[in-house]
């Protein structure tokens, strides 16, 4: 469980944004992301998680995110967990720095 | 990768991934059937373009409906996709159109001014294809002056600063003797090794027997894959050694028509680019549903995402990791598709082969042949790139 990891809670208090080179992709199952950057591919098993995502851009926090899909206290630590592991791949970045990044004009954004 | 609040009542991803998906992970798209080589094992029976292929317009119409599906990369091949007059710009229009592409090569188009061209476009990955450590045995397979052409393009890929070539390397009986020098040469280009599985498809069901990996070797070739794991990529192409005992990395299942599938030079679209057979067949981008209809709503797709019975193999206690192995293997070795894979790791495949007419009569033939004539003496070895069904590294690392 990745419940125990150190963090995830912080993480939840800050303002996130998927990196500028995901690109998200919805599914039965949930979603996809793809980083064009890393080329890393990254599977979200669960709508709600997706769901929250989404809402990201918009929410002063993740954990606001995670109040607008109606996650019950008790569940936030798994879902912090997630965002930090989306977090630590780069597919997530604090929304403060996502104007840095450069997209080399590609289009790929 | 996969993300999701842990929860031990989700089924796991490659489960979901039987459903299939809204739209492929992990397509080939062929670009065309010329070849400058003649390479005896070919997946695609390539050399000769054929009259009928894609025009400029047509394929960018391909990569628009890709860009609207949100297929993230496309896997190109061929034949020789690099001889194609408009490759550049297609390559182009894909990576400004938000499709990344992974191409594979022989390396005869790859000038230092090409070279450049590729390192200068951050959406663009290529492979060059090599099935030999040494000229004597990648030419005696891809013909004469191909292990040069090879060399010559890493060199020039390497001095263009070119990051994240891959090396790849079909797995035969010749050269899994040399693995430790591919790692070496891919090490030596500052390259990535990609090993992938010799199947019995186009060219290659007439060289199989003699080229596939005895017993041995395969048992080998799964030690050196689990010593090496994610350094070095499969396509997972190799999941059903699995059976040995620890599963490889990567996604053990069979993608064809579910996460994987293959748009051929003239818009056929067939379940997986080692399956090029009307069997396998499933529409054609021309068709009024374009390539989005053939994926979502083809009969042969729809019967691939049904769940399978296992066959002979249900009763197998390596079935979760192995699936019975590989569909193509099976098809065009002349197998049933719900039994063992040909190469079974636990022999049941080599029993069902020995039994097969000695005459080969029983064994499909591919429907679909743009080899070359042969005008020269058969001392000549003739190739094209062998094209992986899956480019795997956003899957590396990944474990259901
Ligand atoms: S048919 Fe074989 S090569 Fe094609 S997706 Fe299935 S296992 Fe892979
Ligand atoms: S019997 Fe079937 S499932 Fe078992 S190892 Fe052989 S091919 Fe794989």
């Amino acid at each position: 469980m990745p419940t125990d990891r150190p963090g995830p809670r912080a993480d939840l208090d800050r303002a996130w944004v998927l990196h500028p080179q995901v690109s998200l992709r919805p599914e039965p199952f949930g979603a996809l992301l793809y980083h064009f950057g890393t080329r890393r591919l990254t599977f979200l098993k669960d709508p709600r998680l997706v769901e929250i995502v989404r809402r990201l851009p918009e929410a002063p926090s993740a954990r606001a995110a995670c109040a607008d899909c109606r996650i019950p206290d008790a569940e936030l630590p798994r879902f912090g967990a997630a965002l930090a592991s989306l977090a630590e791949s780069a597919m997530l970045v604090e929304r403060a720095q996502s104007g840095r990044h450069d997209l080399k004009g590609s289009g790929l954004a | 990768m996969t993300t999701a609040p842990a929860d031990a009542r989700q089924p796991r991803l490659t489960e979901l991934f039987e459903a299939g998906l809204d739209a492929p992970i992990c397509l080939t798209w062929e670009l065309t059937y010329a070849c400058n080589l003649a390479c005896a094992h070919c997946l695609s029976s390539s050399g000769r373009r054929d009259p009928r292929e894609l025009t400029t317009a047509e394929a960018k119409a391909v990569i628009d409906e890709l860009e609207a599906m949100q297929v993230f990369y496309v896997n190109i091949g061929g034949g020789e996709p690099t001889v194609r007059p408009d490759f550049w710009e297609l390559l182009d229009y894909a990576t400004a159109h938000h499709v990344g592409v992974k191409f594979s090569t022989n390396g005869v188009r790859i000038t230092p001014d090409t070279a450049r061209r590729i390192a200068a476009n951050d959406y663009v990955d290529v492979q060059v294809s090599l099935d030999g450590a040494t000229p004597e045995v990648n030419d005696a397979l891809r013909g004469p002056g191909s292990y040069a052409t090879a060399l010559r393009a890493l060199t020039h890929l390497a001095e263009a600063g070119m990051r994240g070539v891959k090396l790849s390397v079909v797995c035969t009986r010749h050269n899994i003797p040399q693995v430790d020098d591919f790692k070496a040469l891919a090490d030596r280009f500052g390259a990535q090794l990609r090993l992938t599985r010799l199947r019995p498809s186009g060219r290659g069901a007439d060289v199989w027997d003699e080229l596939r990996p005895t017993a041995g070797q395969q048992r080998e070739l799964y030690a050196w894959l689990l010593d090496h794991g994610d350094s070095v990529l499969t396509g997972d192409s190799f999941f059903h050694l699995s059976a040995y005992g620890r599963s490889l990395p990567g996604l053990n299942l069979c993608g064809a028509g579910r996460v994987v599938c293959l748009i051929d030079p003239v818009g056929d679209v067939y379940a997986c680019p080692f399956a090029i057979h009307d069997e396998f067949l499933a529409g054609n981008v021309r068709d009024a549903g374009g390539f989005t209809g053939v994926w979502r709503a083809s009969p042969l797709f729809q019967r691939l995402r049904a769940p399978q019975t296992g066959g002979a193999c249900r009763s197998c206690g390596f079935y979760d990791s192995c699936k019975g192995g590989c569909m193509a293997a099976k098809f065009f070795t002349g197998l049933p598709l719900d039994g063992p894979d040909p190469e079974c790791v636990r022999g049941f495949g080599e029993e069902l082969l020995a039994r097969r007419a000695t005459d080969g009569t029983d064994r499909p033939r591919p429907s679909v042949d743009h080899s070359r004539p042969v005008l020269v003496p058969l001392t000549r070895r003739p190739p094209a790139p062998p094209v992986s069904a899956c480019d795997e590294s956003p899957l590396s690392g990944f474990r259901p």
